[in-house]
């Protein structure tokens, strides 16, 4: 770990990605101890106001804090990021790995059925789903993560069959070691690495297709404050003044440029051809 | 005088690691004379890689060259350009190693290969291909027209060697160097491939830099040897030298140890104990004192001098100054 | 000494084209048998080698001996128990009773566990919780002459020669009858390889366990072998007591092989140099008669269209051949 953060410090833009991922999290996290004002409450009367030492990022359209709103709005993101993402990686992980070590007839039904979901564009996945079930944070999550179960899946499946073939494994097997073991213990853990890092880099576009998504309506209802909805109010409200819409984004980007620079720090750092030259 | 195509005076290489200078190659000598086999013997981490990536000028970004001379065809190699090394390589200097795959292209025809490396040729495409053709006839290749055409992973292990040596020899160099090529084959087969080197060797008459750390191919094969340990140069002579009067504790050990020179069978193999010395923090005196059984003080104190021994044969070590 | 390991015409294959591609190539047998009729008998405490090149089977003949490859047809009888109809209980004893020593020393060892973990896996595998396991791996560690600190280390950070020992430091854990050790001085320099063949053979001594060496390197077989076998594309083409057939080889190849491992500078090898034609026909593409009759020097009337006959020397030496020599 210790290795990990000064390799990582040592390269500029890991070091901002770090900086940025930690800013996030930390204020997501206690945005009730930092938010000055409630995200919900009303105020008409200081409505549409710009940034002012009262309120940092100004007001929206019914008076409530945008600052407040981004942070916990942050909480938002990174519930569904995590939690879609997490479903998604045990969905996977557990399919890919009985693929790439079972019968070959498993393996090719459940790449079907990878194929079929990955078939279906997540919008349009969204869009039927909120259909049905109506629009909310869980239907946000079921949908992100049933899109992302295959690309999981098809990266653990890979590795399960380049791994298998190794010969520790056929050790193992020799020794008497049952399926379950040689999965969990001597599979699994070469595998989690890379494809951690392969998550966390989707952590940005994950947040944005969030924020798209409840954009268009399709995501966390209001009051709920997310970024996604404050671009929403703040598209509306372009005319009369901007300030919404860059609350809205200002997070975005950041969260976005952060994490994908920690990613590809990570991943460099896991590459073992890369780490010859420190 | 016996002219020498290659001449190594005092080369010393060093590498930068994160824990120290790792000093792989300390004054290095070694003469290879004009028309010659010239086999280095040495186990791992002895420098042979170091030696050759020296020559050919493919050292990697962490190298430095404190001192050294390699001269070729009356050049400083180390002193040329990276477009004059580049004029040499392929050309008068080429190189085979241990994996044909290596140095052949996976998704490229043999034909297509053995022609593009013609390219500083100013001449027409269809002699360019009779003189591949020519070539692979010459390594041995039993239907060259039809393997002309054919990928290398259409051709076993034995074949993709001599494909390299056919690519190797092509340009029609003067000095060859052979970086293990026979380890990754079988015996049966190793026996044809260093027939043919010394075959190619009389007709074309160059000279061969053979690398391997298999005693028995450099004895069959080789005129002159080269022994190295840890980075260093520890002996030099003609094969019949060494192989008959090892004068390096090293070198008399080695071929003690290897299992092809104990004619009666032995329940217990003699070995050399211990581990090749740390090479960034080096001691004094010499490198082999801590495995050598007939050390003696003054190889804890000083490094012993490279000397001529015996006719054409030198060697570094206190017990043979008398 | 007692019968350890009886094989009777053992035949194993693989195959090469899926059911629908051979239906649509029109291939009638898409297998290749990698080995092919093989039988041999291994006493208690002997060693009994396996020689060959690429290719000739070797490797898959000590796996389906490990159980790890199915037969397709004959037996493999250890202790007099049938291998190839076990039951998978019979087959978890079966495993503690051989191990196996692979060719690659870092590669067989999974790569995130410590060498102690690494040689105590089997006490975990097979629910030995009465052993004290940090006992177990400075017990372990000390019979193959490795110091404790290393229970710590990762096989990346081990030295060729260190993981082989590890290797054997994790085959000989269960107390093991029998250790198949697939060519055990693969990659070592000369001057170690001698530790590695000393220390089996001390094991051997000290906990009677036999073993079953494969290797393509001949020089080291007369010293550690008591019984060799000779492999040429799936069959033994000549198997016997070491000392007589490295005194009096009568398989053509068997001659070939042995003049092919030099001797450092010795004129008389050079000068009754075998040497072979061509290369190792393909396994799906076998030769008529006598399979190594395309590249025999000695290749005469009857070896390219009849199968040779088998002949028994002494009541040891047995080799197939139409001319045998010596």
């Amino acid at each position: 770990m210790k290795v990990a953060i000064k390799r990582i410090s040592s390269d500029p833009l890991g070091l901002l990605g770090l900086c940025l991922v930690t800013l996030m999290v930390v204020s997501a996290l206690g945005a009730s101890i930092f938010a000055p004002y409630d995200p919900v409450q009303l105020n008409i009367m200081e409505r549409l106001q710009g940034p002012s030492a009262k309120h940092l990022l100004g007001t929206d359209q019914l008076g409530r804090d945008l600052f407040s709103r981004v942070l916990f709005g942050g909480q938002v993101a990174l519930k569904v990021a995590f939690l879609s993402i997490g479903s998604a990686l045990i969905v996977g992980i557990i399919l890919g790995l009985i693929a790439g070590y079972g019968p070959v007839w498993l393996d090719n039904s459940i790449m079907l059925l990878f194929d079929t979901i990955r078939s279906v564009p997540t919008i349009m996945l969204a869009l039927v789903t909120v259909a049905f079930v109506g629009a909310s944070l869980t239907t946000l999550i079921f949908v992100i993560a049933a899109s992302s179960i295959p690309t999981y899946g098809r990266i653990v499946r890979t590795q399960t069959l380049t791994i298998k073939s190794k010969d520790f494994v056929k050790a193992e097997m020799l020794m008497g070691a049952s399926v379950l073991r040689i999965l969990s213990i001597h599979l699994l853990p070469n595998i989690l690495g890379p494809l951690l890092i392969l998550a966390s880099m989707d952590i940005p576009s994950i947040i944005a297709l969030e924020a798209g998504l409840s954009f268009l309506g399709m995501g966390v209802k209001p009051p709920t404050p997310s970024w996604g909805s404050i671009l929403n109010d703040g598209f509306a409200l372009i005319r009369n003044t901007p300030w919404p819409i860059i609350a809205g984004s200002i997070p975005l980007v950041l969260a976005t440029l952060g994490f994908t620079f920690l990613g590809e720090s990570l991943r460099d750092l896991l590459d073992p051809k890369l780490r010859k030259l420190i | 005088m016996i002219e020498n195509i290659l001449r190594i005076r005092d080369l010393s290489v060093n590498y930068q690691t994160n824990r120290g200078i790792l000093k792989a190659l300390r004054h290095v000598n070694l003469d290879i004379p004009k028309s010659s086999i010239v086999g280095v013997v040495g186990e791992s981490g002895c420098g042979k890689s170091t030696l050759i990536t020296s020559i050919i000028r493919q050292l990697d970004d962490n190298a430095d060259i404190p001192n050294g001379l390699i001269e070729f065809e009356k050049q400083d190699l180390l002193k040329l350009s990276k477009d004059e090394m580049r004029n040499i390589s392929g050309t008068k200097i080429s190189i085979v190693f241990q994996n044909p795959m290596s140095t052949l292209n996976p998704v490229i025809s043999i034909g297509r290969q053995m022609i593009d490396i013609q390219y500083r040729d100013q001449i027409s495409k269809k002699i360019k291909k009779q003189r591949s053709i020519d070539m692979l006839t010459k390594v041995g290749l039993p239907d060259p027209h039809i393997q002309f055409n054919q990928y290398p992973h259409e051709l076993s292990g034995g074949m993709q060697q001599r494909v390299s040596i056919a690519m190797a020899l092509q340009a029609g160099p003067s000095l060859l160097i052979a970086d293990e090529p026979t380890t990754a084959l079988d015996a049966t087969l190793e026996v044809q491939i260093l027939k043919l080197l010394k075959e190619l060797q009389e007709e074309l008459g160059c000279s061969i830099l053979f690398v391997s750390h298999h005693l028995g191919v450099i004895a069959e094969l080789c005129d002159h040897v080269v022994v190295m340990y840890a980075g260093q140069v520890v002996e030099q002579g003609s094969t019949y030298e060494i192989f008959n009067k090892p004068a390096h504790p090293y070198t008399i050990k080695l071929l003690e140890c290897d299992p092809a020179s104990i004619s009666k069978k032995q329940r217990l193999l003699p070995t050399i104990p211990g581990e090749i010395p740390d090479l960034i923090n080096l001691s004094k005196g010499c490198i082999f004192k801590n495995r050598c059984s007939q050390s003696i003080d003054r190889c804890s104190q000083e490094t012993p001098i490279w000397k001529e021994f015996d006719n054409a044969h030198f060697v570094s070590c206190h017990l043979t100054e008398s | 000494m007692s019968k350890l390991l009886s094989i009777k015409n053992l035949r194993v294959r693989f195959r090469t084209n899926s059911p629908f591609q051979a239906m649509i190539n029109k291939i009638e047998d898409p297998y290749i048998d990698a080995v092919r009729q093989v039988s041999l008998e291994m006493k208690e405490g002997e060693t009994f080698t396996l020689v060959g090149e690429s290719g000739s089977g070797k490797s898959t003949l000590a796996l389906a001996t490990a159980g790890l490859l199915n037969a397709e047809e004959g037996q493999i009888k250890f202790m007099n128990e049938d291998v190839t109809t076990m039951t998978s209980s019979q087959i978890m004893a079966y495993r503690k009773k051989i191990s196996y020593i692979w060719q690659d020393s870092i590669g067989s060892l999974s790569p995130r566990m410590s060498v102690g973990s690494l040689i105590t896996e089997a006490y975990k595998i097979h629910n030995l919780k009465d052993r004290d396991l940090k006992m177990e791996s400075d017990r372990l560690l000390k019979l193959v002459g490795l110091p404790k600190q290393i229970s710590e280390r990762y096989p990346h950070q081990l030295s060729g020669g260190q993981a082989r020992r590890v290797g054997v430091a994790r085959a000989i854990s269960l107390d093991p009858k029998m250790i198949i050790a697939d060519e055990p001085t693969a990659g070592l320099d000369v001057s170690v390889q001698g530790e590695i063949l000393n220390l089996l053979n001390k094991l051997k001594d000290d906990l009677g366990v036999s073993l079953f060496v494969i290797t393509h390197n001949l020089n080291i077989v007369r010293h550690i072998s008591d019984k060799t076998a000779v492999m040429y594309l799936g069959r033994f083409v000549e198997q016997g007591q070491t000392d007589d057939i490295f005194a009096k080889p009568r398989h053509p190849y068997t001659l070939a092989l042995l003049s092919a491992n030099l001797a450092p500078y010795s004129e008389a090898n050079l000068k009754n140099r075998i040497e072979l034609q061509g290369e190792v026909p393909s396994l799906m593409d076998r030769p008529n008669g006598c399979e190594f009759h395309t590249r025999c020097p000695f290749s005469s009337k009857h070896c390219d269209n009849e199968f040779p006959p088998i002949h028994t020397f002494n009541n040891s030496q047995i080799l197939t051949c139409h001319y045998p020599l010596n």
